[in-house]
């Protein structure tokens, strides 16, 4: 349903989507027979010269139960999707898979900045890659990623990830996600963070290992240098 | 109260007496329930001009950027934030609020449970003075330096705290202050109507004669006044993080910012609740009558309003799946969450099959309430992609949450106020309303409505975020397709507000010109304000009616007529 709007790029994309399609068959079901239902009944039982309305009262059993059967479908529907939901949830928030690399996220007014851990896979060295509003990443590796805030709450939203998590002040949230096809998107930040809400957008670039060991390379002495200066 | 009572009760009946009140004690400083509810109806309804007006604003911004819109000039980033934020701010506290509980249960209460005013007349007044000081105290933020505040109506701090990060210092403060006026207003309101019900009742009236609209309105009350507590304490935190220093939420001292949260969505949620109850009632009252038929299952559809009540304050963070609170949680509220759309579905159910077996008379007033019905599915069913945690990952904070909660709002707000409002107009005024006129208005109202919204859920699902005032920094969302699906609903929102002049040119012919006078009981129902005269004096009746029977015995076996009046002995 989503792919058709927003192309899938990680390895949950998919499992999200087909959650929001199952979700979307069955309450499209619900939804469509009650409206057909509702609209039969309003022109069934339209006013008519002579024709006197029912007596129902809807206390009975055998009345009952055409509300209560459809009440115990609608649960066993919500089952269904509670346990799909979660399952999807457990996959994306609550397990990290081990990563081949983790980059750090920082969420500002009205900006996003981004440290790579650069040639040695490592955080935290010199030869980390600062950016902004630009996130560069190799395709087929899990990354895990270290969301902060400076000031205000951000939201760090990758659509094609379907991957959505607020930046709170104060903490830090890590998550990760893994690519499954190359190309440049956006990143939005999701949550309203000022008048510049509008005015932090970033970019994604998933890479090949070789693009992305040449954009690594690319940068790398550059950022040496700076980091050198007092 | 046995105190209060007779004072104020010899002090109505006087007034038959005597007419010449002044037009300040009549219309101004009224204790009369009925002229509170007009108070609180008409200020209602100008408020929604307001916040109608701020959405004409920024959704013109959206379908044409830059333009110079005419009557607001150019939406910069700023104005766009705050025109949001005050929009849906507007539409819940200052219109669905005073509308549906304040209005319709300050004028239905007293006339539906049969006694002459409400049971703390002054309380009464008293809450109509702060409500209508908190929307001077909202309309002002607009103009203290610095503009009024852009934080969301959810207000989440630090942005909502600092005034360095929302560079509204004083529209914040003021926002915060008109909000927290407007929950006094309406904790005063609510220990009035349960009071009223539970206690006021005529003669003969048992707890299961009570119609449901009074009976959505009580619990509603309750349900405000059980969940506004945590968020007036938040409140005045936040109120003094703004202004004293304090750092209840500033992350830097030691404070968290997602404590704000949880105390918003505590409230926040049951608050949906508050303003749905109201107008389902509304509606069953008016598919009955038009129906000629007994509600079905009355006692069912009570106990799942109790039902959804008590599992409404289990749900609340099911707007927080990705804020950063433990993850582990989100499969605790799901489960909450999924469950509460079983008692929804069941009030569904329950509508659809009292139609079984009517007699249908689609007047304008039962349009408006099978549209509630067909409308508000449509916002129920969306709500569960939200409520699934995994997929609410992708559709949080999109125009898909956007759509989904208008879909429940619109047809609240503004299709169960129709609603209301045209079947109680004969009550209120003593004349008919044009009815070929309510078609009109009613048809341009609920077409445009799904040309505005259905656009909208397509945009969220291809990933369009809120509150941003212009597409054109994000490549994937700047395309044209997109940008045409934005005219479409703006080019809808403009058709849809051109149509309420027609339903105001209808008030105002109604009200003044020479329509059809409505009599007691124009649409022959059976509660207890039919029996009274249109409009009903101060007092309501001459003397107190007894009450029989139940207030849905329509086309009862054996009788000619086929409506039984609660207050007709058998
Ligand atoms: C005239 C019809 C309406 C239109 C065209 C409209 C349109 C919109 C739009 C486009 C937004 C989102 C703007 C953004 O996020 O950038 C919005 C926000 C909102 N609307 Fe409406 N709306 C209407 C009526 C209502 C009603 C009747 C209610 C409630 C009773 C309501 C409650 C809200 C709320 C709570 C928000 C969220 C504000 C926020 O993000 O802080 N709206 N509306
Ligand atoms: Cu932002
Ligand atoms: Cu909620």
């Amino acid at each position: 349903m989503i792919d058709q709007y927003v192309v899938a790029l990680s390895t949950y994309a998919n499992d999200i989507d087909n959650l929001i399609l199952l979700i979307g068959v069955l309450v499209g079901f619900w939804l469509i027979l009650c409206e057909l239902v509702f609209f039969y009944f309003i022109i069934r039982f339209r006013a008519k010269d002579g024709r006197r309305a029912e007596y129902i009262t809807g206390e009975e059993k055998s009345h009952k139960r055409w509300i209560s059967y459809p009440h115990m479908l609608v649960l066993v529907c919500d089952v269904f999707i509670v346990f799909f939901a979660i399952k999807v949830w457990y996959d994306v928030k609550q397990q990290l898979p081990e990563p081949y690399e983790t980059v750090r996220i920082v969420g500002q007014q009205w900006a996003w900045s981004f440290v790579h851990p650069g040639a040695d896979h490592e955080l935290g060295t010199a030869d980390d890659i600062k950016t902004v509003d630009e996130l560069h990443i190799e395709v087929g590796k899990v990354y895990h990623f270290k969301l902060e805030s400076r000031d205000v709450l951000h939201s760090f939203s990758v659509p094609v990830f379907r991957l959505k998590q607020d930046a709170v002040p104060g903490r830090v949230i890590t998550g990760w996600f893994e690519a499954n096809g190359t190309g440049t998107h956006d990143i939005q930040c999701a949550e309203i963070c000022g008048i510049g809400h509008a005015l932090m957008p970033a970019q994604i670039f998933i890479e090949s290992p070789e693009r992305h060991a040449a954009w690594v390379a690319e940068q790398s002495p550059v950022t040496l240098a700076s980091a050198n200066q007092p | 109260m046995a105190e209060s009572i007779p004072a104020d009760a010899m002090h109505a009946h006087d007034d038959h007496h005597h007419t010449e009140q002044s037009i300040w004690s009549k219309y101004v400083f009224s204790t009369d329930h009925k002229m509170i509810a007009m108070q609180y109806m008409f200020t209602g309804m100008a408020m929604a001009l307001i916040g109608g007006f701020m959405a004409y604003a920024f959704r013109m911004q959206l379908a044409f950027p830059g333009i110079d819109v005419p009557g607001y000039g150019t939406v910069t980033a700023s104005d766009y934030n705050a025109l949001v934020t005050n929009h849906g701010t507007i539409m819940i506290f200052w219109v669905a609020m005073p509308v549906l509980i304040a209005a319709f249960g300050n004028y239905l209460i007293p006339l539906m449970v049969g006694c002459d005013d409400m049971v703390f007349p002054r309380l009464n007044r008293l809450s109509y003075q702060i409500f209508l000081l908190s929307a001077i105290v909202l309309i002002a933020s607009f103009f203290v330096p610095g503009g009024g505040f852009g934080g969301a109506w959810t207000a989440y701090p630090p942005l909502s705290a600092k005034s360095q990060y929302s560079l509204t210092a004083l529209g914040s403060s003021f926002w915060l202050v008109a909000v927290a006026l407007e929950f006094t207003a309406f904790l005063l309101g609510g220990i009035n109507f349960v009071t009223t019900a539970m206690n006021a009742r005529a003669p003969g009236m048992k707890i299961f004669d009570i119609p449901i609209v009074v009976w959505m309105i009580v619990v509603a009350s309750i349900l405000f006044m059980s969940s506004v507590g945590p968020l007036i304490a938040g409140a005045v935190m936040l109120f003094m993080d703004q202004n004293v220093g304090t750092a209840f939420f500033d992350p830097d001292k030691g404070g968290d910012p997602i404590l704000w949260q949880h105390l918003f969505w505590f409230f926040g949620h049951p608050e949906v609740y508050v303003v749905l109850l109201p107008a389902m009632g509304i509606t069953a009252e008016i598919m009955c009558v038009f129906a000629r038929k007994k509600m079905f299952a009355y006692k069912t559809f009570l106990y799942t309003t109790f039902a959804t009540g008590i599992l409404s304050f289990t749900v609340w963070a099911h707007h927080q799946f990705v804020a950063g609170i433990d993850p582990r949680m989100a499969n605790i509220f799901t489960v909450t969450t999924l469950l509460i759309s079983i008692p929804i579905a069941e009030m569904c159910f329950i509508y659809i099959a009292t139609l079984y077996g009517g007699s249908i008379r689609l007047t304008t007033p039962m349009l408006w309430a099978l549209a509630f019905v067909a409308e508000f599915l449509i916002g129920g069913v969306t709500g569960i992609f939200l409520g699934a945690s995994g997929a609410d990952i992708y559709f949080h904070d999109t125009y898909f949450v956007l759509a989904h909660f208008h879909y429940t709002f619109f047809p609240i707000a503004i299709i169960g106020t129709f609603a209301g409002f045209t079947y109680w107009f004969p009550k209120m005024f003593g004349k008919m309303m044009n009815d070929t006129l309510g078609k009109i208005h009613f048809w341009g109202t609920i077409i445009p409505f799904n040309f505005i919204f259905i656009p909208l859920f397509v945009l969220g699902a291809a990933g369009q975020h809120r509150r941003i005032y212009n597409y054109e920094h994000f490549p994937e969302l700047a395309g044209v397709e997109m940008q045409d699906m934005r005219v479409l609903a703006t080019v809808s929102m403009l058709v849809m507000l051109v149509f309420q002049l027609v339903f105001f040119y209808n008030c105002f012919i109604s009200w003044k010109k020479k329509q059809k006078d409505a009599g007691k009981n124009p649409w022959k129902a059976n509660t207890l304000e039919w029996t009274t005269d249109s409009p009903p004096p101060h007092g309501n009746w001459p003397e107190l009616p007894t009450v029989y029977r139940g207030p849905y015995e329509y086309s009862v076996p054996g009788r000619e007529e086929d409506y039984f009046p609660q207050n007709v002995p058998d």
